[in-house]
């Protein structure tokens, strides 16, 4: 059974989104020891040992996360249900790249669909994150 | 000379229908409120001052009906209410209240008269107001058509006053002080002595006190909210995963179904054998549902995977099985017998044909997905003869009435419980998920289920945008568009719709001719006839509905005219506009755009206006031709909305709306072969993914009389600008979409 339907149906954790179910959209976005994967198509035999992060581990409302006091400073959300996807695909780029240039942050979330289209607030927020993590 | 009184004729078929239904009910029940429905169970010590608040010894909570679908309606809701109840944000909590009539849609209705927005005369003025007449006797409670802040907008800051003048009755009896005498701020009533009363404190108190019926409303100078950047209320929700939308309900002792129904969309269920899908692990049941079959298992992922395993004999699409057969359909409307209706005709545009040399220009518009990125879902119990649903939507007393049919229970036995939605742009509009999830339940009684649609099924299952063609003649002269001449030919999603939700349409679909017709250009010799396409396959409401693809034709049209005459885009618009608001609309993105400065070689600049919902929206797109394909670099949008309630929401709404509008006019289509949607999952149906993403200008005037919403209008002028730009970029006119069918982008 996929990692997505493992963490929501059967952990309850139903930050983790189904969009597609084919790697399409990003909605489903956990990372795998630090690494931004879509856990619709990562199998439960495919994670090992590696430890799951999804959004409750980045921060929570009490402690935000720099990559989530961004989104929301910039107010990025419309509807909301690709942005913790999207938050976490953010946090993996710049923990691999930390001062992402327009090039870099366009190729890294491109896979991460908005179907609300909150794409101008996204890169706003990747790049006032990228000055928190830098200024940190 | 305008022919109006000739071309409404038709038209009136509608209204003259809600008028008679006034005269039925009669003035007295006209001006009678709907009944609160808060008062039907309220709790001891507890208030409901307006069918909007609602005070107990512990806390406010404001009642939101419209629906958020991600527009941000919950907290512009709030907004109005606590702007004149004094209350701050996180003072009160929200509740989206229970489908009733006292929730109708004031605006909604209005907005089917066959009149321009932004005429106001008499006969116009009394059509809209019949039809919000029958909008109020229906109880329409709706959201949609960009009407959540014009329905609201003065309504729910009436609702906050009257909340707080009773409050003030209340604690004037406690404290035998004259309300004059009393303030209110933060939560609380003041008397003059400084002392302070929580409303929590009053609400006893005030549970016993007629609401007071006069309120003034403040001056916009007083505002504290309004027009103000505040914090949505969802936002630290939505930025921390902590959101719950109905996809992610739980329920002890819930079950799990998925659905797959004819793809061939209202075609019948001929057999099937679903002796695999039971034998698979995790699975219970597998049992029938309207055009198919509904599979229950332990989870999501195994109801998918055995919903995948049934076999199935699906019967023919009651539409032609390939797109030629639609096109042909389509094409062939253009004829007397499917003249919906001539909605303008100015001066003499078959004279003025005769005359010059004619310029004539064909445009498409192919079906469209919603696809919002929550699949449709539903938690449903039935038990006891009771109904419980759990899911987003847009019509919710309809849904109830639906639901209630189809269990043979009363509409008060159906208890709807409205999520936020992962997005909608009209899909949320549909029932579908509503009645497979009813027939679901009432054979598993006693026992709750989450019904989840797959991707897969959310894209066969859409009822996409409505597919059509115009056809435009014109003709130029002196550098100058003489004569402009529009025929557009969609099928109805209005009546397609109409028909799901079991209303009968009347006259003719103002849709067909939506962004059209109610240009402010004054061209000499101007006429738009809109002919109905008989229903190909099931089409629905859209993001900007008829505008969607109306506004296209009839700004690309004008846009090829005026390159006929040699003149300048906006100079030729602005020459021709009739309308103030409009002409300040062109003329603040020509100064946002720095338009007619020289861009460089490869790059292109266009320039569309339509107006949809009665916003004026001008656009100008920025690209650049490359090697590999075009670049969209920037786009530049102005709008006026009359009051801009809430400016960051409002920004980032028109983004959105361009992304939307850009990303489809580009990359989308839905097609038929043998009868069912070619598109399955986003990798061939996406929109817009962020690397193809502008950077967006956007400038929200502030000038009409008429305060409206701003979640479709920047919709409709993205594409014509779009095809503006790469014609002056390349040379190459777009007049079908999606746009990479004939050109690469980046």
């Amino acid at each position: 059974m996929p990692l997505l339907w493992i963490l929501r149906d059967e952990l309850k954790i139903k930050s983790v989104k189904y969009g597609c179910g084919v790697a399409a959209c990003g909605a489903c976005t956990v990372h795998l020891d630090g690494e931004a994967v879509r856990s619709c198509q990562t199998f439960a035999g495919d994670v090992g040992t590696a430890e799951i992060t999804t959004i409750e581990g980045l921060g929570t409302p009490e402690s935000l996360h720099a990559v989530q006091a961004a989104w929301v400073e910039h107010q990025v959300a419309q509807c909301g249900y690709c942005q913790s996807g999207q938050i976490l695909q953010a946090a993996a780029l710049l923990s691999e790249t930390p001062a992402p240039s327009d090039a870099e942050i366009d190729e890294a979330m491109s896979g991460n669909l908005c179907r609300c289209g909150t794409y101008p607030r996204i890169r706003e927020a990747v790049k006032t994150a990228a000055t928190r993590l830098q200024e940190v | 000379m305008s022919r109006i009184g000739t071309i409404t004729r038709r038209a009136f078929l509608v209204s003259s229908a809600a008028i008679a239904g006034g005269v039925a009910f009669g003035y007295y029940r006209y001006r009678k409120p709907h009944a609160n429905p808060l008062l039907d169970d309220l709790a001891e010590g507890e208030a409901a001052l307006t069918p909007w608040v609602l005070i107990d010894a512990e806390k406010i909570t404001l009642v939101t009906p419209h629906s958020d679908l991600g527009q941000g309606a919950v907290s512009m809701q709030a907004m109005l209410i606590a702007e004149e109840l004094d209350l701050e944000f996180g003072q009160f909590e929200t509740s989206p209240g229970v489908p009733s009539p006292a929730y109708y849609n004031t605006a909604m209705a209005g907005e089917l008269a066959p009149f321009n927005a932004h005429d106001s005369s008499l006969q116009a003025r009394a059509v809209r107001g019949g039809l919000g007449a029958l909008g109020k006797f229906m109880g329409l409670q709706g959201t949609g058509g960009s009407s959540s802040v014009p329905d609201s907008f003065e309504k729910l800051r009436l609702a906050g006053a009257v909340a707080r003048e009773t409050l003030k009755q209340a604690a004037s009896a406690r404290s035998g002080i004259n309300t004059t005498a009393l303030k209110t701020e933060g939560g609380r009533v003041i008397l003059p002595d400084g002392t302070q009363i929580p409303y929590q404190e009053l609400a006893a108190e005030a549970a016993g006190i007629e609401p007071v019926g006069r309120v003034q409303l403040r001056d916009p100078s007083e505002w504290r909210l309004i027009g103000k950047e505040v914090q949505r209320l969802d936002i630290l929700a939505k930025s921390t995963g902590t959101q719950v939308y109905g996809i992610d309900l739980e329920m002890d002792g819930m079950v799990h179904a998925t659905v797959k129904t004819n793809p061939r969309q209202g075609g019948l269920l001929n057999s099937y054998d679903a002796s695999a899908a039971r034998q698979m692990r995790g699975v219970s049941e597998v049992l029938e549902v309207t055009g198919g079959v509904a599979v229950i298992a332990d989870n999501t992922w195994r109801a998918f995977q055995a919903a995948e395993m049934v076999e199935f004999d699906w019967g023919p699409a009651p539409y032609p099985a390939e797109m030629a057969g639609h096109w042909e359909a389509v094409a062939a409307s253009f004829t007397e017998e499917r003249l919906d209706s001539e909605w303008r005709h100015d001066g003499d545009v078959d004279a003025a044909l005769a005359e010059g040399n004619k310029f004539e220009a064909e445009y498409r518009a192919p079906y469209v997905a919603h696809a919002p990125l929550e699949p449709l879902n539903t938690l449903v119990l039935f038990e006891n003869g009771r109904l419980d649903l759990w899911a987003a939507h847009q019509m919710p007393r309809f849904l109830q009435q639906i639901a209630a049919e189809i269990a043979g229970i009363g509409t008060e036995q159906v208890h709807f419980h409205q999520q936020y939605a992962g997005g909608s742009f009209g899909h949320r509009l549909e029932f579908e998920n509503i009645r497979q999830a009813v027939e679901i339940a009432l054979q598993m009684p006693g026992k709750p289920v989450k019904l989840t649609y797959s991707r897969e099924e959310d894209f066969a299952h859409d009822f996409p945008r409505q597919i059509g063609m115009a056809r435009g003649t014109g003709t130029v002269k002196d550098g100058r568009v003489e004569s402009y001449d529009l025929q557009v030919a969609t099928v109805s999603s209005t009546a397609s719709q109409s028909v799901r939700m079991g209303q009968p349409t009347l006259g003719p679909d103002g849709q067909i001719a939506a962004g059209a017709w109610n240009q402010p250009f004054a061209v000499p010799n101007f006429r738009l006839r809109a002919y109905r396409v008989p229903e190909l396959a099931p089409t629905s409401s859209w993001r900007s509905v008829g505008a969607s693809s109306q506004g296209f034709f009839a700004s690309a049209f004008l846009d090829e005219l005026i390159h006929e005459a040699g003149a300048d885009p906006l100079a030729e618009r602005l020459r021709l506009c009739n309308h103030d608001v409009s002409r300040r609309v062109l003329e603040a993105v020509g100064e946002m755009s720095d338009w007619g400065s020289p861009l460089g070689a490869g790059r292109g600049r266009g320039l569309a206006f339509v107006d949809s919902f009665g916003v004026p929206v001008a656009e100008v797109v920025e690209v650049t031709a490359t090697e590999d394909g075009i670049r969209i670099d920037k786009v530049f949008v102005a709008a006026d909305v009359g009051t801009v309630v809430d400016p960051v929401n409002f920004d980032n709404h028109v983004k959105g709306a361009v992304v939307w509008g850009l990303g489809h006019a580009m990359n989308c289509e839905i097609t038929y072969s043998d009868g069912m949607a070619e598109q399955a999952n986003f990798f061939d149906h996406e929109g817009m993914r962020m690397h193809q993403c502008p950077e967006i200008f956007v400038r929200g005037l502030e000038t009409a009389p008429k305060v409206r919403g701003i979640g479709e209008p920047p919709v409709p002028p993205a594409a014509p600008a779009l095809a503006a730009a790469i014609f002056d970029a390349t040379g190459t006119r777009l007049r079908e979409m999606p746009f990479n069918k004939f050109v690469d982008f980046l």
